[in-house]
């Protein structure tokens, strides 16, 4: 007789990439020839580990005891009643402990870690929530932590750059580039080169070279099982539409994943910035083309020379200028909707769902709120729209205050 | 390959008992008109002349070259500019060896096939794609062969064995070994190792054997010439252009000296050479 947890996250969909980690043409392992072994190493360390019941005990219970899943799949009926539509349903990411689905992954990766003797870590982190919730593995297991943030992060997450050094991390500021995620990225991966024969690199999201885009994808499906489940059970059918913002994909897979052979719509909600038009935004798969980056071939915002292109949204962990392989594969196969909310929109959003649920949304999640709001007023009452809340809004109380005229810091006195 | 200007340098090297003398510049820094006269002075003292592509992102990069990069991007170096420079420096030398070294998304983008015509017409007998292991490779080196192109590969201290061989079948033109663990530009690893694992690498492959990353002073580049076919220097070169970016025909003389330096070292221990 299965237990309760096993048979939730015993559900397993196939959709598995290619020998070398390629969804269609995108995916892969682009990367320099000092990183092939390591990749391999940490391959073949994922797929033992994943096959092996007592690590799966073991995610699960810290899964459950530690990061406090099952999260709960929330009827936002005040929501759904003010916008007049569909009813709309939370997935609580935010939750989690640390705050955000991000917990998710580095559980998985930081057992693996540990698991395989390594005695450092490195991230990259935008909002600093992947920073945050490395930091906290990282002390669980008594690792040492080095996260890179770009300093134009820094100052708008200040909050979580605390939280990781008072986990113990050690928080790099990154100011090549655009000193944000992207450039983190190509910090942390020069530090991998350097140190891959003892650290491990735990990536926040589902890109970059074979096997972190599916491994990173494994590790979220928590999401999308509880909610398929939780769905079922208390509104007694599939929702008609998932919802989920996109910054590399990593909460949207985790919740699309278990859905995609279902009929349900899979919308993907892109960072539109000040406007699909103005040049400033971070939607790489509605208006990007396929380019090599971080180590896999997927969409990217680059000019007609292949050189990377800036970004630009209010939520740091949108600001990326690629997408994870599978999602580029997905939507090249017609079975993403695309949808894109601006900053605007998304300080709206987060202004909405605060005032009539009481709660105050990451403003990623916020994205995935506009362009749900967007959507439910056009659908009927008896439709249910779930939306993945991937994170809570407490790091972003100072952009969002700033914005709004509430002043900051000083204004209290 | 018939009329293979690379291993016609290798070749010369060889008669003169001494090994190859291969520099990096990245195209376009600090501007495309010095680079111009940068990569012809670079081209006077060596033996194969590295012609980084610059990109956005360079991962496998330090500082320096970083900044390299970007020096060119902000200059508006574009990969129009990067061919019409190549031209030039071939005119002006019709035998160096010329590879174009750098990311896989300038190349991808542009167009593999269109990619290699352009470099062929332009005067470049290989290609080195940092972040394009041979795993991912099979179209980018259809195209390069289709115009007699070199696909020139690396390997790494973490290269396994097996990765060794599948490395070494793929290769053409020359091996490059990364003398360390890291980005290029960090400190060389140890003498005695980068030896035993150049050693082994010819076991395994008819190709020259280079060696590159963290070789700054011309001490390295002499003693690691003791034993390797070529010696690769990137960073040490890129360095004389920051460091003269007020004066450029400081900045021209100082690359040129530099190699100039190195080319002495080699000469000088060319009698090492077992
Ligand atoms: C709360 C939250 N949601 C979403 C994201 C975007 O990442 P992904 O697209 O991988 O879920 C982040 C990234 O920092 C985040 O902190």
């Amino acid at each position: 007789m299965p237990t309760d947890s096993e048979s939730i996250y015993g559900f397993v969909t196939s959709h598995k990439p290619d020998a070398g980690g390629h969804f269609g043409r995108f995916g892969g392992r682009y990367v320099a020839e000092t990183l092939m072994g390591p990749l391999q190493e940490l391959e073949d360390a994922f797929n033992e580990a994943w096959s092996d019941e007592a690590f799966q005990a073991e995610r699960i219970r810290l899964l459950q005891q530690y990061a406090g899943r099952a999260t709960p799949l929330y009827h936002a009926e005040h929501l759904s009643e003010e916008v007049g539509g569909a009813q709309i349903l939370l997935k609580r990411e935010d939750l989690t402990h640390t705050g955000a689905h991000k917990i998710n992954n580095t559980i998985g990766q930081g057992l693996l870690a540990h698991r395989m003797g390594k005695k450092r870590v490195i991230a990259e982190t935008g909002a600093g929530q992947h920073g945050v919730a490395t930091a906290t593995v990282a002390a669980m297991f008594g690792m040492q932590c080095d996260v890179y943030m770009g300093r134009e992060d820094m100052q708008r997450q200040a909050p979580n750059v605390f939280r990781m050094r008072l986990l113990g991390a050690n928080v790099i500021p990154v100011d090549s580039g655009t000193a944000t995620l992207k450039d983190a990225l190509n910090d942390a991966l020069r530090d991998w080169v350097a140190s891959c024969q003892d650290t491990f690199y735990i990536i926040g999201t589902v890109a970059g070279p074979h096997p972190y885009p599916l491994m990173v994808r494994e590790f979220h499906v928590v999401i999308g099982q509880e909610a398929r489940r939780q769905c079922l059970k208390q509104m007694g059918k599939l929702p008609d539409v998932a919802i989920a913002c996109v910054g590399g994909g990593s909460n949207a897979m985790g919740l699309f994943h278990p859905l995609r052979d279902d009929p349900v719509r899979l919308v993907a909600v892109e960072a539109a910035g000040h406007g699909l038009n103005s040049g400033e935004h971070a939607a790489s798969l509605g208006t990007g083309k396929p380019g090599i980056l971080h180590g896999n071939l997927t969409y990217l915002l680059e000019d007609s020379d292949g050189q990377i292109e800036g970004t630009h949204s209010i939520s740091a962990g949108l600001d990326y200028p690629g997408v994870g392989p599978e999602l580029a594969y997905m939507h090249e196969q017609g079975r993403l909707e695309l949808m894109s909310a601006t900053d605007e929109e998304a300080l709206a959003a987060f202004q909405q769902l605060s005032l009539c649920e009481g709660i105050l949304p990451a403003l990623e999640s916020s994205h995935a709120v506009a362009a749900a709001i967007r959507m439910a007023a056009d659908m009927r009452p008896d439709e249910i729209l779930l939306v993945n809340l991937s994170g809570r809004g407490d790091k972003d109380l100072n952009t969002v205050c700033e914005k709004l005229g509430m002043g900051g810091m000083e204004s209290l006195t | 390959m018939s009329g293979d200007r690379l291993q016609e340098c290798f070749g010369r090297c060889r008669n003169e008992n001494r090994a190859a003398l291969i520099g990096y510049l990245t195209a376009g820094d600090p501007d495309p008109a010095t680079s111009e006269k940068l990569l012809c002075a670079l081209a006077e003292k060596v033996d194969i002349l590295e012609i980084g592509m610059p990109f956005s992102d360079p991962m496998a990069d330090g500082p320096s070259i970083q900044a390299a990069s970007e020096r060119a991007l902000a200059a508006g170096t574009h990969m129009d500019d990067v061919f019409r420079l190549t031209a030039a420096v071939r005119k002006a030398h019709p035998d160096i060896g010329i590879v174009f070294m750098g990311y896989a998304n300038v190349v991808y983008v542009m167009g593999y096939e269109k990619f290699a015509e352009s470099a062929k017409r332009h005067g470049a007998d290989g290609v080195l794609l940092v972040d394009i292991p041979p795993e991912e490779s099979h179209d980018l080196d259809a195209a390069l062969k289709t115009e007699g192109l070199h696909s020139i590969r690396l390997l790494a201290p973490t290269s396994s064995e097996e990765r060794r061989k599948l490395v070494a079948a793929n290769a053409s033109g020359f091996i490059y070994y990364i003398s360390l663990t890291g980005i290029t530009g960090a400190e060389i690893g140890e003498l005695d190792s980068i030896r035993k694992q150049v050693d082994e690498i010819r076991h395994l492959t008819k190709l020259p054997v280079c060696v590159g990353f963290g070789i700054k002073t011309p001490e390295q580049a002499a003693s690691i010439a003791d034993f390797a076919d070529g010696v690769v220097i990137g960073s040490h070169f890129v360095s004389q252009i920051a460091e003269h970016l007020s004066d450029s025909c400081a900045m021209i003389r100082a690359v040129g000296d530099a190699a100039g330096t190195m080319l002495e070292a080699f000469r000088a221990g060319s009698g090492r050479r077992e």
